[in-house]
């Protein structure tokens, strides 16, 4: 498997940051890492390679028994989250631990995050449906409108588009670039926008697809 | 401290030269004309500032053959080489954002 650079990490927020040319870059600041390589997956004993990594310790009361045992016969601390990335597993070991230098300026990463909570929301919120005029008479300001046909089909088809739970769901963020690496303070900054509210948990890994 | 403000203060300049609405200034500001870099002065009036932090801009507005031109800079901008004053307002303004002069002409324009 080529190589990824993957790292866990906490949203921060959004800030620009200026060019030496003087454009101005949107970008999301987040405190990636650090990371303790908690488990290797090896082909021999689950069929596929994968590192796991662990991502803010937790307090032991906090962490369930499983997690526990296993934490205790690798070595390392319990963490409050644990997640596999696959790659190769040659380079790692297990208590080594993975911090936000791993990235550099201008590499092209995937952010997977998990998007904002919107509740039960309609569809102008939920599909961009367009909304009905306020006066004039009219009674339809945020209703669907039509969802079907008459006697054929007469049925709603499957996938029509109506109001529900929108949001908190799984998003990936392809391509972004990194702007800044800040090993120091262990802050990434990343171009553009990435899901979730503050302090919510991303991934960022190289990128699947693209280059530069 | 934040760590928003903390990475806005790395990138934020650590003196910002002091003007007010309402000065005339002459702004310096660095253009690029093909391969050269050059200085290219903006003279005018101060009628805004907006924004905190690295997104604080400042308006200049100022009259080109009769037609009020108006240019929004970021503070914290790089191209920004310098802000030099040139005088102060004839008189005190009254509010914090000049827009009234946008509606006046004349003598009147001259605050």
């Amino acid at each position: 498997m080529s190589e990824t650079k993957f790292l866990l990490a906490r949203k921060k927020g959004m800030t620009q940051i200026f060019r030496e040319d003087g454009s101005v870059i949107p970008v999301t600041v987040l405190e990636a890492g650090p990371c303790t390589v908690t488990g290797l997956r090896s082909d021999d004993q689950d069929g596929y390679q994968a590192v796991q990594v662990g991502f803010i310790s937790a307090r032991e009361k906090h962490v369930n028994k499983a997690q526990k045992v296993a934490a205790e016969k690798a070595g390392v601390k319990p963490f409050r989250v644990l997640k596999e990335f696959r790659t190769g597993v040659e380079a790692y070991e297990v208590g080594q631990e993975l911090k936000a230098d791993l990235f550099e300026i201008g590499d092209i990463v995937d952010v997977v995050g998990t998007s904002k909570g919107r509740g039960f929301a309609g569809t102008i919120k939920r599909h961009g449906f367009s909304r009905g005029s306020e006066t004039h008479g009219c009674m339809n300001v945020r209703r669907p409108g039509a969802i079907g046909q008459c006697a054929y089909p007469g049925r709603v088809f499957k996938g029509t588009r109506m109001s529900g739970h929108y949001g908190a769901k799984q998003v990936t963020v392809k391509n972004s670039v990194i702007e800044s690496v800040d090993s120091e303070r262990g802050l990434v900054l990343v171009r553009g926008g990435v899901p979730g509210p503050p302090n919510g948990l991303v991934q960022i890994k190289t990128a699947k697809t693209g280059t530069k | 401290m934040d760590i928003i403000q903390e990475v806005e203060k790395q990138h934020m300049k650590e003196e910002t030269p002091s003007f007010k609405v309402g000065d005339f200034v002459k702004v310096d500001y660095l253009i690029r004309e093909g391969k050269d870099e050059r200085v290219q002065p903006y003279i005018g009036q101060v009628i805004a500032f907006s924004g905190s932090g690295i997104r604080k801009t400042f308006t200049v507005r100022r009259i080109v053959q009769n037609q009020g031109v108006e240019r929004t800079f970021p503070l914290h901008g790089p191209r920004i080489v310098n802000v030099t004053v040139q005088r102060g307002p004839n008189r005190k303004p009254r509010r914090s954002r000049l827009y009234f002069l946008r509606d006046c002409s004349g003598k009147s324009a001259t605050l």
